[in-house]
């Protein structure tokens, strides 16, 4: 039996955006008037059952942007529109009203659970805080975990510290699934499982993805587990963009210098053909002193002049798009097509 | 062939804490050549880090039982006095970590640290120290190694903390190098950046290394030989081409199929059912028998002995992968 609630109903029908980010930022200021520019004016939508995944390097910003789309830290400027709805501010929706469509799932499968209730309490709390009655919070709570193929009479009662990684993250999902959502934010949520029971917890998402109709926002530096479950795929480099696409194009054919070293960089599955020279040197550098022009430049194979003197924006085909004057024509750099090529 | 570089016997270790004792190994046995690159891999609660730490005699003596043998150059470890290890930790054996900041001091300097090692193990003058500090900063990639001589751990970034922890080890050309997982918290393009150099560095000084990894594509990347561990217990171990090309234990063949690299998106991984078993609780038989599609009733009853499955090859298998199965016959198989 499946009693978890019913998500709220769509509005605006399959072509608009579940959720649509404009030209989020926020900056972190550290004194002196340097800031961190944690998440630097980055806008994207998800359409409607696709999932989304994000992928950068520590400090990149992804972790900041799951947080601004949670609420969790109110954003320095920026939209976001749930189904058309404006999420906050007079005219929109209330962050409650907003969570209750979209939750979120973190890496941390232990500490996000609270050590000292069940865990069948952990994942009716939501439904409490949303207005139902204990028992039929409890009812929903052990619907949730059946959901996520986790015995309710068997695990519900049983504290944090008795399961596993794999089953504690299952929980988590669980909790998020308790509320009814149309979409799920999973932060690294698989990342810190091993790799078998990681594989279970893919399976089960990919799952519940098509018996629930969610849509996913993937965040993850794997870009092996993000290929295999993201729909499209947005690259992130200190709080910008770099490139966004659908999975396979980015892939097979990325457009942005910082997607190919990025792709480049993963170990050889094969001990025959080793790796034997190195796409990018360097540590990504620290998102406060941030370079003039192109935030990759410094690192990039192909940087010239022109980049270092403006931050070039996301351009390209009709959905695959990189923010790299390469892809620009007539943008003074040597590999950049001609204007007439754009005619 | 020449004398190994390291050999491990029969290690058994298990931790007593209040309640039942966890068995973190039974039976490993390894053997390492000079020169030579292993790779230990394992999920976590494997034994590879024990295996790792229990050679440097870094475990807590007075909370782990001990057994089996490990003899290092020659020498018993198991029983060498705490001078004598004193001696051989940091000069001829010496290990880097997953997280650098264990390894550094953070209130001195990265030369500092370094000239220190060198001047305990090696003696001579400060001024001589301090140059092989700089020598071994300029040989691990720090750029403006002068300047990163007296520059703070907390002052570098994650890659360059990587880098000078790796120079510290390497200050007094040990022999064997243990590596904890020594870029499992590096971002991707810095991780491949440190095991290109570790292989470097590998050729250039000819050091053995013993490196644990959860990470089947680090293994391809470095590995000579890779030793697979579940449960305490090495499973499977060949070189690094025909392991993971041809896998012979059921649980090796179930973690590379498990991996995404190797199914369509969005289809169904083939995930090896269940969980480890529990370290105070192993099963009497192979303890990854309750996950194993192959397993028959002999996997129940003992643990399986180490097979020759090829030359070079053992696994601990009643029925190894695409080789003829010992101890029992075909058909008892379980399809």
């Amino acid at each position: 039996m499946n009693s978890l609630p019913e998500p709220v109903a769509d509005r605006g029908g399959p072509a608009q955006p579940l959720l649509i980010a404009r030209d989020l930022r926020k900056y972190f200021p550290l004194g002196g008037g340097a800031r961190v520019h944690a998440v630097d004016g980055v806008s994207f939508s998800i359409a409607k059952g696709e999932t989304l995944g994000i992928v950068g390097e520590s400090g990149c910003g992804k972790s900041t942007l799951a947080r601004l789309l949670m609420q969790l830290m109110p954003r320095d400027a920026g939209e976001l529109i749930l189904d058309g709805d404006p999420v906050g501010g007079p005219h929109g929706i209330s962050v409650a009203a907003m969570r209750r469509q979209v939750q979120m799932v973190f890496q941390d499968s232990a500490s996000s659970l609270n050590p000292r209730l069940p865990v069948q309490d952990s994942v009716a709390f939501g439904p409490r805080v949303h207005g139902r009655s204990r028992s039929a919070a409890l009812e929903v709570a052990r619907a949730a975990l059946r959901q996520v193929h986790l015995d309710p009479a068997l695990i519900g009662p049983r504290y944090p510290h008795e399961l596993s990684g794999g089953q504690k993250q299952r929980v988590n999902i669980a909790r998020a699934l308790a509320i009814g959502p149309r979409m799920v934010v999973l932060d690294e949520a698989v990342s810190a499982l091993d790799k078998s029971v990681q594989a279970q917890v893919l399976n089960l998402l990919v799952q519940l993805r098509r018996d629930l109709d969610l849509t996913y926002m993937f965040i993850s530096h794997d870009l092996a587990v993000v290929r295999h479950i993201s729909h499209r795929v947005l690259v992130m480099y200190l709080g910008q963009v770099m490139e966004v696409g659908p999975v396979a194009q980015v892939f097979a054919a990325p457009r942005h210098p910082y997607t190919r070293a990025l792709l480049a960089s993963r170990p050889s599955m094969d001990p025959a053909r080793r790796t034997e020279t190195l796409a990018i040197s360097g540590d990504p550098p620290n998102p406060v002193d941030l370079p003039p022009g192109c935030r990759f430049a410094p690192r990039c194979p192909h940087a010239e002049a022109v980049c270092t003197a403006a931050n070039p924006a996301l351009a390209g085909g009709a959905d695959h798009l990189a923010a790299c004057l390469i892809q620009v024509p007539g943008s003074g750099h040597s590999q950049a097509p001609g204007l007439e090529a754009a005619a | 062939m020449s004398a190994p570089l390291l050999e491990i016997a029969d290690l058994d270790v298990a931790f007593h804490g209040d309640g039942t004792p966890v068995q973190a190994l039974s039976g490993v046995s390894l053997r390492l050549d000079p020169g030579q690159v292993l790779c230990i891999i394992g999920e976590s609660g494997s034994g590879k880090s024990v295996t790792l730490r229990a050679m440097m005699r870094l475990l807590p003596e007075r909370r782990a039982r001990i057994g089996g043998q490990i003899s290092f150059a020659g020498r018993d470890v198991l029983a060498m006095t705490d001078r004598q290890l004193r001696a051989m930790r940091g000069r001829e054996m010496a290990m880097i970590f997953q997280e650098p900041m264990t390894a550094l001091d953070p209130v001195y300097t990265i030369g500092a640290q370094i000239a220190e090692t060198v001047r305990r193990h090696l003696g001579g003058t400060q001024a001589a120290a301090r140059a092989r500090a700089l020598d071994m900063l300029e040989r691990v990639g720090v750029p403006s190694a002068a300047r990163r001589l007296d520059a703070y751990p907390h002052e570098l970034s994650g890659g360059l903390r990587q880098r000078a922890m790796i120079a510290l080890a390497l200050s007094c050309g040990p022999q064997l190098l243990l590596a904890d997982e020594p870029t499992t918290a590096l971002d991707a393009t810095v991780q491949i950046q440190v095991l290109l150099l570790l292989r470097r560095l590998q050729a250039e000084l000819g050091m053995g290394i013993v490196f644990v990894t959860h990470d089947l594509g680090v293994a391809a990347e470095i590995a000579d030989r890779v030793a697979v561990m579940y449960a305490g217990r090495i499973v499977e171990e060949g070189s690094v081409a025909e392991v993971l090309g041809r896998p012979a234990h059921p649980y090796t063949a179930g973690l590379l199929a498990s991996s995404v690299e190797h199914v369509a998106p969005g289809a169904e991984i083939a995930a090896i059912p269940g969980a480890p078993p529990d370290l105070r609780a192993l099963p009497p038989g192979c303890s990854f028998a309750p996950r194993c599609r192959h397993a028959v009733a002999a996997c129940d009853a003992t643990v399986p002995p180490p097979v020759r499955p090829g030359p070079g090859r053992m696994a601990r298998c009643f029925t190894p992968l695409g080789f003829a199965p010992s101890g029992h016959a075909v058909e008892e198989h379980v399809a």
